[in-house]
């Protein structure tokens, strides 16, 4: 005798796929994004102008790029603080170069910044991957050693505009399509890091390492050299913005960028990054990026000091990753003595 | 010798001797005995280099540029034995000192003022706790975040304004002295290292704080409140960071929102070097205290050679760096020792 209970019919596969998007928290991150838009809109139309989007991107093209490089080593369990003084280093160095020799031209500049970044990313890895040391000291003494040696380099001078060569300053300036070349590089680097950790080994592996890293190394994959190869990507990438952070600031100084370590974090967990490891969508660091980079943009707009910037991005932190926090917790329900014991 | 006549009593007397060498062993391999042997030779390099190092008045005045910072790495040792850290005890120290200026711009008196900074300390704590606790938020994520919170407050409320006016009476907790050369400072720091030495080694309390640190899951299971001896801890810490906070705005005698800034960094460094493990589960405040007066004497040491403070945090980075480095080098290097024939 069969029970005469009817299946339930699962929805077309394709729906299905489209609920769970919608379930998902990429979603309500645009809408507030877009909703955040539309608000400042209300009282300044001319916010929504194409003109301003562009600046806007533009403005967070460097957050873009470093997020998304802070979110492959987050994905692996780890943490890389040192980013933003790696982003100074390496742009003082180049800037100091440009003005040494400037008529080298801008490819020799940005391989220097893209080899000297990967260099300081691998020191990095070298404790953390190779030594197994954890990554949050590590990267907080070497965000001080760089940040010292930024001073060694300079003696604490500054690099102005009128050091730098026209080809330095201009290379991420031009306009194509109505964006900057910063912009479609930060593009690129988004489609880049997209392809990566959708279609590739390596990128497949820094989920697998971070979501169960034992789990992993019986599975045939090398935990320290896939993480390795985060901090390697990670380097490389926050030596490459050091060079257009220079540029688009026209100004190289010890302090550059300082404190930018917390929002290219904050980018990352706002966007849903799981600082456990193993979770987190690049369109979720994107609309984090861009969510921090409209409120910046907005601040000035509607009357607020520039000195709640801190506060805000410290409030905002902190209510992500309580959220965060709890929708993890909901998902690991069946892990129910580790949760109560982490 | 009526042990000889069991059948393995000769092992038992062989034991005793070994026993006793390996305990003055343990003692010459010890962290503690590392930094003892570094902090003397320091301080003899310094004596000879220098005819005015051991003056007391002199040593006295070294003591301020470490003591506020080993005041907040007391309980930062005890949070990271328990597995957690605070990477906001310089945000809280910044919110506490905007909190005193404010009070002190309001008329209050030198105590209010002070328990002002004390109260708005053990809040951020207490806050910092709730998130880990209650939040289940990661320690280090959720210092990250209420970091930048607690001096983004300091930045929205003061901008580029300094506060420089505090009640009289208050200048004593940063500049006065008990007696002699001894400032109130430091002997606030040996006062609570002495506490928290008591605390972590001599009671139950301590031990329980190495069981949680070692394995939470296990010491849960033991019935340890792992939850409530975090929130305790997070808020301790807190409180420490209010009272270093109080030390050093009446020392500088003026509230920035830049006060303290990078401190984090220099606090976790000392509590490392003193021998804590980042993974939790072991460290002394014997250890700390070595540590603070080491990184006390380095900076006093390389301040005489005019080395500006900005190279002084390379010195600092590496430091931390290589002391955590030296442990995994040298089980390599045995790991290798012992692969070799």
């Amino acid at each position: 005798m069969k029970a005469a209970v009817p299946l339930p019919v699962p929805p077309h596969p394709a729906v299905a796929s489209l609920r769970r998007w919608l379930d998902g928290r990429d979603v309500a991150l645009a809408a507030l994004n877009l909703v955040l838009l539309f608000a400042v809109a209300l009282k300044f139309p001319d916010f929504l102008a194409p003109r301003n989007m562009a600046d806007i991107l533009d403005d967070t093209a460097i957050l873009f790029l470093m997020a998304l490089a802070e979110m492959l080593v987050i994905l692996t369990g780890a943490i890389d603080l040192s980013v933003a003084a790696n982003l100074a280093l390496t742009g003082v160095s180049v800037a100091l170069v440009n003005a040494a020799h400037p008529g080298l031209g801008v490819a020799p500049i940005i391989a220097m910044a893209l080899v000297m970044g990967a260099a300081l990313g691998a020191g990095n890895a070298v404790l953390i991957c190779k030594l197994g040391l954890p990554s949050i000291v590590v990267t907080l003494g070497t965000l001080a050693i760089y940040r010292g040696c930024i001073f060694l380099l300079t003696g604490g001078a500054w690099v102005n505009s009128n050091q730098m060569s026209d080809a330095f300053l201009n290379f991420i300036r031009v306009s194509f399509l109505g964006l900057t070349t910063l912009t479609w590089i930060a593009i690129l680097g988004i489609a880049a890091a997209g392809l990566f950790l959708r279609f590739s080994v390596a990128g497949r592996n820094l989920y697998v390492i971070g979501g169960n890293r034992l789990a992993a190394t019986y599975a045939g994959i090398d935990p320290g050299r896939t993480q390795a190869l985060a901090f390697l990507i990670s380097g490389a990438v926050s030596g490459l913005c050091g060079y257009f952070w220079v540029s688009r600031f026209a100004v190289a100084y010890v302090e550059v960028a300082q404190g930018f370590e917390l929002q290219v974090i904050a980018a990352c967990v706002i966007g849903g990054v799981s600082i456990a490891g193993g979770l987190g969508t690049v369109p979720g660091v994107v609309l984090g990026a861009l969510f921090l980079g409209i409120i910046k943009n907005a601040l000035p707009l509607i009357g607020v000091s520039p000195f709640w910037q801190m506060a805000i991005a410290g409030t905002v932190i902190t209510l992500a990753v309580v959220i965060n926090a709890r929708s993890e917790g909901r998902a690991q329900g069946r892990r129910i003595l580790q949760e109560n014991t982490a | 010798m009526t042990v000889l006549r069991h059948t393995r009593g000769l092992k038992v007397e062989i034991a005793k001797p070994v026993r006793r060498r390996s305990l003055l062993l343990a003692v010459l391999k010890s962290w503690e005995f590392l930094l003892l042997t570094l902090l003397a030779a320091g301080a003899v390099a310094s004596t000879s280099a220098s005819p005015y190092f051991l003056d007391v008045w002199n040593l006295s005045d070294a003591t301020f540029n470490f003591t506020e910072k080993a005041i907040v790495a007391l309980p930062m040792a005890l949070l990271i034995i328990a597995r957690e850290i605070d990477i906001s005890v310089a945000g809280i120290m910044a919110l506490a000192s905007l909190v005193m200026g404010l009070g002190a711009q309001a008329g209050a008196a030198w105590w209010l003022v002070a328990l002002l900074g004390l109260t708005a300390g053990l809040l951020c704590g207490m806050l910092n706790g709730a998130l880990v606790t209650m939040f289940r938020v990661p320690a280090i994520v959720a210092t990250i975040g209420t970091m930048s919170l607690f001096r983004g407050v300091g930045y929205a409320t003061l901008g580029d304004q300094v506060i420089k006016s505090y009640p009289p009476g208050f200048e004593a907790f940063g500049q006065g002295y008990v007696a002699g050369p001894l400032s109130i400072e430091f002997a606030i720091f040996l006062g609570l290292a002495v506490l928290f030495g008591v605390v972590l080694h001599r009671t139950v309390v301590g031990r329980r704080i190495y069981a949680i640190g070692s394995n939470p899951e296990v010491a849960r299971f033991s019935g340890i409140a792992i939850s409530r001896y975090r929130f305790v801890l997070f808020s301790v810490v807190g409180l420490a960071a209010g009272l270093a906070s109080v030390c050093l705005t009446s020392r500088l005698g003026s509230t920035r929102p830049s006060i303290a800034v990078g401190w984090e960094l220099e606090i976790i460094t000392m509590v490392v070097l003193g021998g804590v493990s980042i993974l939790g589960g072991v460290g002394s405040i014997l250890g700390v205290v070595l540590a603070a007066l080491l990184m006390g004497l380095v900076t006093f040491g390389l301040g005489l050679l005019n080395v500006p403070g900005i190279v002084m945090q390379i010195v600092v980075g590496s430091l931390l760096v290589v002391v955590i480095a030296i442990p995994a080098l040298l089980a390599r290097l045995g790991l290798i020792m012992k692969a070799l024939p």
